[in-house]
């Protein structure tokens, strides 16, 4: 199970540029996070500070009773070993092959003998479709293949918190679609807690349970992610659906005189687009930390917009997911994690439900 | 993105306003030069001398970079050795000779090679060669964040970087002066000898008279001070390069011009410490 980060009153700057303040979320245990926001606001600065890589100029990073900014060196190095990072560029090591690189961890914190380090690197390198290019060295491969080595190499070690920065920068539509697929799967395995960094809206509307949105040096809106793509706040609802009308200019925010100019010329920011339904599983079952579909709307007595969680079939999820959850039950009991697929229980959902087909259709 | 780690300014200082910008922004650049950067490059020599002494010790990054850097020096040093014992060996031949003191060439070879000469030969070899190749290696890791993914592996890169590299640069640098003593002396004795008529028993005779052994062992201190010198420029500069691959190529050249000054500066306070204890020896 992973581990829950609760973030509090976070301030950075460098110099006297304030990247961002009082930042307060918590990242719940097992699920996946998602932070947006436009370009230059910080979120990989974020991503670094929740590491240790950066010391933040105030507030409180508690990695269960842990404080991560004001932890000594030796014990920020072991609560390390709960992270995996996977960085824009795969950051490997350039002068190591590829089995080296997501063998490292292993040899440096683990006593393993050779064989069983094989043995799990190959099986990782399987888990992202790497295997038969272990000899290959960093240059010699393409950038998604970079980062799906990265991501071997953060999972070695079992971590219990997975943060990802930006895994769909220099992807094309089709290798982040499988990527993204690849966070879910690893989601359900391994259970820990995700937090993806990215500008992607794509992304942002499928996979994640919550989603957090920086803008103008603060954490504008951070929930679930239904609560996110039902809000009328504008600049949630600006980035979430990538209009050009909203608070978000080209260069950061736009001022005064351009909003009023916005008003008169009448610029509707448009009805809200469905939420799409999220993103399952390949294996179709449901992870332990999944939010069933439309939950946070019922409980919190919103309307989602018209044609929400509907998918390419034309199945309602709020309508679907009780049956869909009970006929998946005796199979997620006894299925042995990174095992094989179970099959299809009961034959009543033979494949596995909303895919990625259906995200983005409403914009 | 690239952003400031180990030993780099994360807390940025604030100050209250009120002088114009352009006053504050100079007093910031003197502030950085003469207080911010030295301390920082103090505190990772602090950070570099406790890790030096965390178990295990990276004896394959040692011998390998031990390796690189003879296979960049070696060649080099010897080159510039040679030439360097001749022209000594001929401008001074020449003046002692005018003197009447042509029996003594041989005692110029070890004041000026021996415990001058080889150390700073030794020196530019180190800064120019390895400490550049150094910072490149150790700065372009930075800004492909792969210094950040090793922290974040929970691997210190001072321990796994650093220590091997510095150690390895006092290292290769202690043989290197020895190299360029021998090969000077060499050269000195060959341009007496063959090219100005002097004599191979008096060179020899008035060597010895001079030469005593605090003299190379002086000289091997300075060679070994100065190769840890140059290993914590360059992997200050190196973690400390930011802006991409220009990042990279600006810091490479700070660390030249830096190290430079630097072993200059101690090779100066060496030998006068060295003259103030070691008493010459008289003939």
């Amino acid at each position: 199970m992973g581990v829950e980060i609760r973030v509090e009153g976070l301030t950075k700057s460098f110099g006297r540029q304030t990247i961002w303040q009082d930042v307060s979320l918590t990242l719940p245990a097992g699920e996946i996070s998602v932070l947006l926001g436009p370009s230059g606001t910080g979120k990989s600065v974020f991503l670094k500070s929740l590491v240790g890589l950066l010391k933040p100029d105030r507030g409180h990073i508690w990695v269960g009773d842990r404080d991560l900014p004001y932890l000594p060196e030796s014990q920020l190095y072991d609560t390390r070993k709960l992270f995996g990072v996977l960085f824009q560029d795969g950051a490997l090591f350039g002068s190591m092959n590829l089995f080296d690189n997501i063998a490292f961890p292993l040899r440096e914190h683990t006593k393993k003998s050779e064989s069983e380090v094989k043995r799990i690197v190959l099986e990782k390198m399987d888990m992202v479709g790497l295997l038969g290019a272990e000899g290959k060295l960093p240059g010699e491969i393409s950038g998604g293949m970079k980062k799906r080595a990265g991501l071997a190499r953060a999972l070695v070690l079992d971590p219990e918190i997975l943060l990802v920065d930006e895994p769909d920068s220099g992807l094309d539509p089709v290798r982040t679609a499988y990527l993204n697929q690849l966070i879910v799967d690893l989601n359900a395995q391994i259970n820990a807690t995700f937090l993806i960094v990215t500008h992607d809206i794509n992304t942002a509307r499928t996979v994640p349970d919550n989603i957090g949105l920086l803008f103008r040096r603060e954490l504008v809106m951070f929930g679930p992610r239904e609560m996110l793509l039902s809000s009328e706040e504008p600049v949630v609802r600006q980035f979430l659906n990538a209009r050009k009308v909203g608070p978000i200019g080209m260069s950061e925010e736009k001022d005064v005189s351009e909003l009023e100019a916005e008003a008169k010329m009448g610029h509707d920011p448009g009805k809200l687009p469905p939420i799409p339904p999220q993103l399952m599983a390949s294996d179709g079952r449901v992870r332990p930390a999944q939010h069933a579909p439309g939950a946070w709307c019922a409980a919190h007595g919103v309307t989602p917009p018209p044609g929400s969680f509907i998918d390419d079939l034309g199945r309602n999820w709020v309508e679907e997911w009780p049956r869909y959850v009970a006929s998946m039950a005796p199979a997620g009991a006894d299925h042995v994690p990174g095992g094989p697929p179970p099959g299809a229980p009961g034959g009543r959902y033979p494949s596995p439900p909303p895919g990625q087909h259906g995200a983005g259709a409403g914009y | 993105m690239s952003t400031p780690g180990i030993g780099a300014d994360q807390r940025g200082g604030r100050k209250g306003g009120g002088s114009s910008a352009t006053f504050r922004k100079i007093g910031d650049g003197a502030v950085n030069v003469a207080v911010k950067e030295p301390g920082r490059f103090f505190a990772l020599c602090l950070d570099t001398g406790r890790a030096m002494f965390q178990w295990p010790f990276q004896w394959r990054e040692f011998i390998q970079q031990a390796w690189f850097i003879v296979s960049v020096t070696v060649v080099p040093t010897m080159l510039v050795a040679i030439p360097f014992g001749g022209v000594l060996s001929l401008q001074v031949g020449g003046l002692i000779r005018q003197l009447g003191a042509q029996s003594y060439t041989g005692a110029t070879a070890v004041v000026a090679i021996v415990r001058e000469a080889s150390p700073l030969v030794t020196s530019l070899l180190v800064a120019g060669a390895a400490g550049s190749a150094m910072c490149a290696d150790i700065g372009s890791r930075k800004i492909r964040e792969e210094i950040d993914a090793m922290e974040v592996l929970g691997i210190n890169p001072l321990h796994r970087l650093v220590v091997p590299r510095m150690l390895a640069c006092a290292f290769v640098a202690l043989f290197l002066n020895g190299l360029v003593s021998v090969v000077g002396l060499v050269g000195g004795y060959f341009f007496n000898v063959m090219l100005q008529d002097g004599t191979p028993g008096a060179y020899l005779a008035s060597f010895n008279a001079i030469a005593q052994l605090p003299d190379l062992l002086q000289a091997e201190f300075k060679a070994f001070v100065f190769g840890i010198t140059a290993g914590l420029v360059a992997a200050y500069k190196g973690l400390n390069a930011k802006g991409g691959p220009k990042g990279v190529g600006d810091a490479v050249n700070q660390t030249v011009v830096i190290t430079f000054m630097l072993l200059f500066l101690e090779n100066f306070l060496i030998s006068t410490l060295y003259f103030q204890f070691v008493p010459s020896k008289g003939m």
